[in-house]
Parts: structure tokens; sequence; C-alpha cells
């Protein structure tokens, strides 16, 4: 069944780009349909998932001779994701109903997206990690390329794509360290975190865990390695902005959780501090930086990095494991899981929401709007429940993750998280700043305004929105599943 | 879910579900507004308002009788967890009441967005009520910023102008800056490592060991200072004032700010179990009172007036939970929220019928306007301390547990001061004679029943609520907060400050218009210019110096790279059509060549043959050619494919 996850919207895809005498409305809602059915599969993956440990397992040779399997399962932390993964293309879907250019490839694009996407989630098998995150990456570029707005677009969705191509790059070559330091030689994750090679000293485990860190920090993307995602998010379209930002940035953490971790405990621990380091870093520079932009989209874009930031700062506290406390390090990684959730359903639901902005009066720049909350009362009551969830305001699911990541890592690492706490201050700055210039005081520009939010746009926003509610105030039914697996991941990491 | 924990659900989800469906729920009517337009007004909003916060003083009174507890899961080690004590007791009951009432008279006020006026101010009274009733930290932080957020709404209710929106930020960020300290207090409560099932327990702080116990207190100080406006926060609530004035009503008197003294009156053996921590507080508290009571004194603007009274109002109940009198901080917090909650919307009533809190042109508007300004002296005087009106004997209680002379000196100047511009309001606003000049007639029905009976009932309040610190009731409340140990006021102390209280106030109130009215007074100890330069500017330049780097260079460096790596790829797509390509053209042509000549050698045989070599050389030729298309990713692409055909060979060939 997690196979048929994966595989059914790029089934879809094939279908869609076959059938060229599809009508346009047709087409919207098959995709829908798709979607839903897809998010249905996940739901039923989720709830007939009996954890701990790894569920809905398919382990297939695939190139046998490579050590390489088709080899997929679920468990706590690549649930969520998968559930938010299928939530947000959903949303997209939604979204799109509103209209959209070539709207047939753009679907097609949109599901095939969602398979890599789904598939990185599942894989257990590094080339088949590798295989999807790559395959995004190209579908990312066609999404930029082809349906970006400004003149940028072209040349934005190259930057993304040499940038993040290049870390992929690095990626592989760490992943055929890991191959080749194992014994017998396998690219199989479960195994290689049975039996993790590269313990015991050695250049070669530092210089593998540095070349998969490159790589995955590019995607998620960490200080010094963001400057591809403002521009791509800039000329990207609102739907692509959203996956990027809430599903392809967190292929970088999940990465580190699910494969640098786990395989490289004794390194990971030796260089924790750079990850802490690097986390802080990330966190206050994205939101200083986030701070001075006049564009709404690059700063949410910016506020990525900042809130990257501090899921790498818990990962990294976790690995301290001398003079702390067990239960600080699990409380931190739950964190930092809920925060890609978290980070997934509210910047999803920023973009699209930036999307608005630009569809009613072609800029993002806040100081050409003000006062919008007049004539749309809707959009700028969605955007701000949106702007107080992105700020870690308690009773969104925000605060449920930099609570914990904040609670679990001072412990291991005191003037760092007291450092990292200060962007949470200049994240709420920033946000409450952004609403003012675009909603609230006196019209300022002299652009003429559309309507208030469509039904597409609402109910494509609103129930991410939502969702990220439901997390805030009743967090039990994801912890119950995250937090086994990040006791698991602190286990792992503290052998 | 037991009866008990039902009850304590329903008490603080009725007016947050309300409120939050009220509060998004648009004008009522599906007209939307336009720039200068509000949409639908809403009218049924605020008889459910009024309705739902009569239910939550019912359930506030019943759960103050009940004392039910409740819980529900939340993160590891932290659960939602609500109980009741003698102290919640007290302090929901009251602000639930202040909340009721304050809404009845905001019925009557507000007549613009009203569903998002009172869906917010429920939110807040919500949030107000589980901050009361938390016993683990992520309960408490979670109401704690929630009263945050929704006071950002409030106090730039009116949004389209831009002064209450920026004071709005300034009152969240200020606040949150505070807030900080309980994430910092949450991490030494988990870093600790206590054998305590729930960590995050507010009740297992005061056992922390270590450095952690200190770090744990100074977050709850930082905190409630946020919260309480205490020094050096205070300039928030100036800011704050351009709020509506029932939001001053409920917000600046009986909840937010209050809330801050009351986690300290909380966490009271946490401070003490750090010891500095009880000091600190007791002199911060302490100093707020005075410095704070100079700056209210020294206002010409009634509300500026009360709000630096609340901020050193405040500091009592905070110097009460340092010195270790939480009996006597209760009775203060409840007696001054009824006093508090009164003169704001007193003065409110005055800003909306005369149009002005200007106090020179208020002159003599209590004594024209009896409704109000009856019960606006009752609150004037009692906040000015002076007998037998509440605010004397509690803060006589509190007086009761400072040991040190010098702290003892401090608070009787901060007294007196108190008693000082209370007396000035008074005598301004009682002034005979000829009117301000700002002043036009009193509206017909300004002061109707709605805005009436809530003075009337607040009033009676500020009357009586100090038997709360008079014996019998004083031992009651002792045994009720769990302090049954704790000095009351001697006969002579309360006897002295009485006089003290009178002839300040009656010095003040006679010399009303020459009292003195320094600058720095006046504008707040400069505080906020002070955090603009020490914290907001130093930011904001940081922030764009930051974004000029990430242009200027991070992003350039990046770019950078790839452009040489297309420099490289450029030289070697002219290697490949300067001479690979050649090579291959050069060997169709030699094909074809040596086809010809062989060809003409024999033309029958082997031609067919050949020609067909040379057509297969140049196809070839053509293929050679066919990947150079000068576009870098797809040089990429076929870099990315060589090198994994590379790995793959090398694995297999292993």
């Amino acid at each position: 069944m997690l196979s048929l996850t994966v595989f059914l919207p790029l089934a879809a895809a094939l279908v869609l780009l076959a059938w060229r005498g599809l009508p346009d409305a047709a087409v919207r809602w098959l995709w829908v349909a798709v979607s839903g059915a897809d998010l249905a599969l996940v739901a039923a993956l989720w709830a007939t998932y009996d954890g701990p440990g790894i569920g809905h397992e398919t382990d297939r040779p695939w190139i046998p001779g490579a050590g390489a399997g088709y080899h997929i399962g679920v468990d706590g932390l690549s649930l969520p994701l998968l559930a938010l993964t299928a939530t947000v293309f959903l949303a997209c879907a939604v979204y799109s109903l509103r209209g959209q250019r070539d709207i047939r490839r753009f679907a097609a694009l949109f599901l095939a997206l969602q398979t890599t996407c789904l598939g990185l989630f599942a894989a257990l098998d590094l080339i088949l990690f590798f295989l999807f995150f790559d395959l995004s990456i190209v579908g990312m570029y066609l999404v930029i390329a082809g349906w970006g707005h400004g003149e940028q677009a072209a040349r934005s969705a190259l930057k993304f794509f040499l940038y993040t191509f290049v870390g992929s790059l690095a990626l592989l070559l760490g992943f055929i360290g890991l191959y080749a330091a194992s014994d017998p030689h396998t690219f199989d994750i479960t195994e290689l975190t049975a039996d993790p090679p590269l313990q015991g000293g050695g250049a070669a485990g530092p210089l593998v865990l540095l070349a998969i860190a490159v790589g995955l920090a590019v995607k998620t993307p960490t200080f010094p390695f963001h400057t591809w995602l403002p521009p791509a998010h800039t000329d990207a379209p609102a739907a692509g902005s959203a996956v990027l930002a809430a599903i392809l940035l967190k292929m970088g953490t999940y990465g580190f959780v699910r494969i640098a971790m786990p395989i490289l405990p004794e390194d990971w621990r030796a260089h924790a501090m750079v990850f802490v380091a690097v986390g802080v870093v990330s966190a206050l520079y994205g939101a200083l930086v986030a701070l001075a932009q006049s564009s709404f989209k690059r700063m949410v874009a910016y506020t990525s990095v900042n809130h990257m930031g501090y899921v790498l700062l818990a990962l990294g506290a976790a690995g301290f494991i001398a003079g702390t406390d067990e239960q600080a390090r699990s409380t931190a990684v739950t964190g930092a899981v809920v925060q890609m959730v978290s980070h997934g359903l509210i910047t999803g639901a920023l973009f699209l929401l930036a999307g608005v902005l630009m569809d009613r009066g072609g800029t993002y720049e806040m100081d050409a709007w003000g006062g919008l909350a007049g004539p749309m009362p809707r959009f700028a009551a969605l955007t701000a429940v949106a702007a107080f969830a992105g700020l870690g305001l308690p009773g969104f699911s925000g605060f449920i993750a930099e609570f914990q990541i904040f609670a679990g890592s001072l412990g291991a690492v005191p003037v760092a998280t007291a450092l990292a706490l200060l962007g949470i201050l200049v994240t709420a700055g920033l946000f409450l700043w952004a609403l003012h210039r675009l909603f609230l005081g006196a019209r300022r520009g002299p652009k003429p305004v559309g309507a208030d939010l469509r039904p597409a746009e609402l109910l494509s926003v609103a129930p991410l929105l939502a969702l990220s509610l439901l997390i805030g105030v009743l967090p039990r039914w994801l912890l119950d599943t995250v937090e086994p697996a990040a006791r698991a991941v602190v286990g792992l990491v503290s052998r | 879910m037991s009866g008990t924990s039902a009850l304590l659900w329903s008490l603080v989800l009725l007016p947050a579900a309300t409120g939050g469906v009220l509060a998004l729920s648009g004008g009522g009517g599906r007209t939307a507004g336009t720039y200068d337009r509000p949409g639908g007004t809403g009218p049924a909003a605020p008889a459910v308002a009024v309705a739902v916060a009569a239910v939550t003083l019912v359930l506030a009174v019943a759960a103050a009788l009940v004392r039910p507890a409740a819980r529900a899961g939340f993160v590891a080690g932290g659960p939602l967890e609500l109980a009741v004590d003698g102290l919640s007791a007290a302090v929901i009951v009251t602000v639930a009441a202040v909340g009721l009432l304050v809404l009845l008279s905001a019925a009557a006020g507000i007549r613009a967005e009203r569903p998002r006026f009172f869906g917010l101010m429920l939110l807040f009274v919500a949030a107000v009520l589980v901050t009361a009733t938390a016993t683990t930290l992520t309960a408490l932080l979670l109401a704690w910023e929630v009263m945050g957020a929704t006071s950002y709404a409030l106090i730039a209710f009116r949004w389209r102008e831009d002064a209450p929106a920026a004071a709005g930020t300034t009152a969240f960020l200020t606040t949150r800056a505070g807030d900080l300290g309980l994430y910092l207090t949450a991490g030494a409560a988990l870093a600790a490592g206590t054998a305590a099932a729930d960590r995050f327990a507010l009740g297992a702080l005061p056992a922390l060991d270590g450095p952690w116990l200190h770090l744990a207190a100074a977050g709850v100080l930082l905190a409630a200072f946020g919260k309480a406006a205490q020094l050096p926060f205070s300039f928030w609530l100036s800011k704050a004032m351009l709020g509506p004035s029932p939001v001053s009503a409920l917000l600046h008197s009986a909840a937010m700010v209050a809330m801050g003294g009351y986690l300290l009156l909380r966490l009271r053996p946490l401070l003490e179990s750090a010891g500095w921590a009880a000091a600190a507080a007791a002199w911060g508290g302490a100093l707020t009172a005075l410095a704070l009571g100079a700056v209210a004194l020294a206002q010409r603007d009634l509300k500026q007036l009360l709000a630096a009274s609340t901020a050193a109002q405040l500091g009592f109940v905070v110097l009460a939970a340092g010195a270790g009198s939480v009996a006597g901080g209760t009775a203060h917090l409840v007696a001054h929220a009824a006093v508090k909650s009164l003169l704001f919307l007193a003065a409110g009533v005055w800003l909306a019928a005369l149009g002005t809190d200007d106090l020179g042109a208020l002159r003599g508007a209590a004594r024209r306007d009896r409704a109000v300004g009856l019960p606006f002296a009752v609150g004037a005087l009692a906040l000015a301390g002076v007998p037998p009106l509440s605010l004397w004997a509690t803060k006589d209680e509190i007086l009761a547990a400072v040991d040190s002379p010098a702290l003892y000196g401090v608070v009787l100047a901060a007294a007196v001061l108190s008693a000082l511009y209370a007396g000035k309001a008074l005598g301004l606003l009682l002034a005979p004679g000829p009117s301000g000049t700002a002043v036009r007639e009193p509206e017909e029905g300004a002061s109707g029943p709605l805005r009436s009976v809530p003075l009337a009932v607040l009033a009676a309040g500020a009357a009586v609520l100090g038997a709360l610190a008079l014996p019998p009731p004083a031992g009651e409340l002792k045994q009720a907060v769990g302090v049954p140990g704790e000095p009351s006021a001697g006969a002579a102390t309360m006897a002295a400050t009485a006089v003290l209280a009178l002839a300040a106030t009656a010095f003040a109130a006679a010399l009303a218009p020459r009292l003195p009215e320094p600058s720095w007074a006046r504008g707040w100890l400069h505080l906020e210019t002070a955090a603009h330069t020490v914290a907001v500017r130093p930011v904001l330049a940081l922030g764009r110096g930051l974004a000029r780097f990430d242009d200027a260079v991070l992003d350039r460096g990046a770019t950078r790279l790839p452009a040489a790596v297309r420099r490289l790829g450029r030289r070697l797509a002219r290697f490949d059509d300067a001479d690979l390509d050649r090579a291959a053209t050069g060997t169709a042509t030699a094909a074809r060549r040596l086809a010809s000549w062989a060809s003409a050698a024999d033309r029958s045989g082997v031609d067919r043959a050949v020609r067909g070599v040379a057509d297969g050389a140049r196809y070839l030729g053509e293929l050679a050619r066919r990947p150079q298309t000068g576009q870098l990713h797809q040089y990429y692409v076929q870099a990315l494919v060589l090198l994994t055909a590379a790995a793959v060979l090398l694995l297999l060939l292993r």
C-alpha cells in the first residue's frame, strides 16, 4: 500500500500527460481527486501503523550488484512528513482550482513531484533516497522555470537547480563513502543504522559526514548556503513556493535525522557543536535579514532559514550526551521533527497567501499596500493567523515545536539556546511589522484592490492553518507517533 | 472526565470558543468593508459576549467553591494541567467579575466592528483564566503568550490609524521580550533532570538544584516584570493607552498586568528558594512603585496618569511577593482591579462624551456628571489610600512584611506618591468654577444604565474590598492562599498611613494645577527612547547590514562559482566544437573520401558497405555534437549521469 501511495500521483501524472484532449476543468478536479485519494491513503497508512519501528515495509532487490534495493517503509519520523506532503500537495491542487496557465502540464508536474517527495520520505535505501532527492530538484526547476513570474524566473530557477544539484553531488559522494566503508557493502539505511560503518575514529568518518552535511545543508538551507532560496521563492508561482518551502526544505532536515545522525553517531557527537553553531547562526541571521526585507515573499523565505536553524540547533544539541539528560535530548529531537511539520503547514499557508497578493496587485512589496484589512478582511484575518502561528504563538504548532526545541536544548548548550531564543523576538517583530504595513493604517499606494479571498484560496489556506491550530492545542496524536521515533534517534546517536 | 474537571474545562473553553468564533466571524453580515468604511457592525455580538461573560462568572464562582482540577495531554513532561486553589480562586472570580462589568460598559461604548472587539475580549478572558489556574509551565506559557497576542489585537483595535497599531506592536514585543524568560525557566526545569514525573510542573521549580534554580527564578522575574510593566519595561503601558478605554479597564487593571504580579505571588516559593530573587522582586517592585508614582504625578492626561499608577500599584504586588506577603499582595491585586477598572471606565466615559482626557480640559467634569463623578471620586480616594477604602488596608498589609528599613522608606514614599497623584486627579476633576476650554456638553444618555451600573458595582468593590486585609477576613485569606503565618499590620501603622494619605491627598487636591511636572517624569523616564536606542535601532541596523551582506557577498560568491563553472563549460564546449567535433567530422570526411576512393577503385563490390560506414560515422559525429547545447544545466545532468554511471561501474567491477 505504501508503494501505491508513493506512485499513485505519478501514474495520474502520466495519464494527464498522455490525455491531451482533457478539458481544463476536468484536469483541475482530477488533480484534486488524486491528491485527496493520496492523502486518504497516507491517513490509512498512519492509522494502520503499529509502531515503534518500521512499518509497511517493502524490500525488493533493485540493483543487487550495487547493493541498492527498493526498500521503503514508514516510522514515526517519516509518517508525519508523508502526511504533510500529501496535505500540502492537496492544498496546492485546491488552490489551483482558481485557474492556472497550462493546467494539464502543471498538474502533471506537481503530481510527479509529489511522488518524488513521498518516495524520499519513505525511502530506506540511500540510492533510492538520492534518486528522489535529485528528481525533486528537476521537478522544482521545471515549476519555477516554466510557471514562474518575472523576468528573472529562468535565472532563479537555474540558480536553484545548480546550487541544490551541486549539493546533491556532495550528498552522493557521502553516500558512496558510506557504502565503501560498510561491510558487507550496502546502501540500505536500516542495515547501515544497525551496524554503523566508520566507527572508531579515522579521517574518513568526518569527511563523509562533511559531504553529507553539506549536501543536506544546501537543501535545508542553512547559512551560508541559503542564497538560492530567496530568488527561487520570489519568482516561483505560489503553489511552487508552497511546495518548495513546505516539503523540499524538509528533505534536508529529514536527511539529518534519518541518515546523518543514526549512521554516523560517533562523528555526529564529535562535531555536534558545529551543527549547533550553524543552527544558531542560521536562526539569528535568517530572522535579522528577514526583518530588513521589503518584499513579503522574500521575508517569508528568510524566515524559513530562521525556522530551519532551530531544527539544526536541536539536532546538534542532541549530540551532547555527556552531562545531559536523555529526556531533554528526546524533547529536543521531538521538537525538531514537529518543527518540520509545523513549518510546512504555516509557511505553505503564508506562500499561498503571498500568491493572493501577487494576483491582486502584481507586487510583493509591502510598502505598496496598506490598510488592506478594510477591503479584504478575510485575507487579512487569515494572514494575521498565519503570521502569529509563524512567530511561534502558543496555540499553534510552531509553539509545540519551538518550546520543545528550546527547552530540550538549553541543558546541553545554554548559551547557544539563549541566543537562538532572541530569534523568536525578532520573528515576532518582523511579522507584526509586515501585518502593519500590509493591512493596517492608511491606504498608501494607489493600487487597485481586488476581491477578497476566493473560495479556492480560502479552502486551500484555511485547512493548513486549522491543522496548525489542532497540533498546537491537541498535539498528542502527533507526538505519540513522533516521540518514540525521536527517542530511538537519541538512543542511536548516543551509541 | 470527572464532573469537577468538566466544570474547569467549561470555564476556560466557553469564553475561548465563543471568543474565537466571534473574532473571526467578521462583520456579522456578509458585507465586506472598504478602506474607509467598516463592514457590518454585528449588533448581536455584545449580547452574546455579555451572556457568555455572565455564565463564565457563575462558573468561576462555582470553581472557586468546588476547587476542581483538570488535566489534558500536551508535550512530554508538561501536560496542560489546571487547578483552582485559594490564590487562583480569588483571581478568577475577580477577572470574571471585572470582565463582565467591562463588557457591559463596552456594549454601550463600542460601536464599530463589535464582533471582533467582543470576541477578542472573550479570548483574552479565557487566556487569563488559564494563566491563573495553570499548574504546569506549559499551560502557563500557552495562556501567557495568547494573553499578549490578544492584547496586541485589542490595543491595535482602531487599526485604520497607524499609532494604535504601532502601540500594539510595542506592547507585544516588550512583553514578549519578558516572555523569553519563561522559555528559559522551562529549559532549566527540563535540564535540571529532576525525578518529578512532570518536569514542567510549577510545583517542582523550587526544588531544582544548582544553577538551574537561579536561571529558573531569573526567567520568572523577567517574564513577570515584562507583563506587570515594572521597570524597565513600563513604557509599553503608556503607549497601550491608545487602545479603547474598556480595553484598558480590563487589561491594564484586573488582568494582563495583574498577571505579572500574580505569577510572582504564585511562585513565591521559587523566589524564596533562590534567595536573591525574592530580594530582587521586593526592590524591583518598590522602586517601580516609587518611580512610576512620580511619573503618574507628572502626567497631564488622565489615562496616562492611570497607566503610570497601574505600574506603580503593581509594584506593591511585586514587592509583596518578594517580601513575603502573599495574602497582602493578593488582596491588593483584587482591590486594585476594582479601583483601576472603575477609573479607566470613568475616563472612557468622559473621553467619549467630552472628546478629551486632558486633565486641564476635564476640570470639574466629575462635579457636573454625578453618575460618573461619584464612583470616580470613590475610586480615586481608594487609590490614594484614604481610609477606610480598600487600598489603604491592603497596602498596609504588604508594608507589614517589609523588614529592611531602606525598603520600608522607599515603600512609604511610594505610598505618599499614590496619594499625591490620586489627589491631583481628584482635585482637577472636582474643581469648581469655569470649565476647561475643550469641554463640550455631555451628550444625552452618555451615562445610561449600561455604563452607570458597572461603575456603581466597581465603586462598591473599591470601597469594601479592603476587608480582605482586615481581620477577620484577612486571616481566612491567609488560610486560603496557604500562608497562615504572614504578619499583619498593627493598628499604629494603619493609623499613621491613614493620616499620611489623608494629608497628602488633601494637599495635592488643593494644589493640583500647580504640582511640579518635570519632563523626565512626564516622558515616562524616557524608557521608550532608551529601548529604541539600545535595542530597536541596533537590531534594525544589523538586519539591514546583514541583508546587504547577504546580497553583496554571500549571494555574489555563490553566483561567481557557477559563473566560473560556466566559463569552464564554455571553454570545454569550444574544445568540443573546435577539436572533438573537427575530429568527428574529420573522421566522417575521411571515411567519405575513403569511400569515394574505394568506389573509384571498385565501383561495384564494396561500394554499398563503405557508404554505410561513412553514413554511420557521420551520424556518430552528429551525435557527438548534440550534447553541446550550451545549456549549463544540461551539462550538469550529463555530468551527473556520467558520475553515477562511473560509480555504478566501479561498484560492479570491484
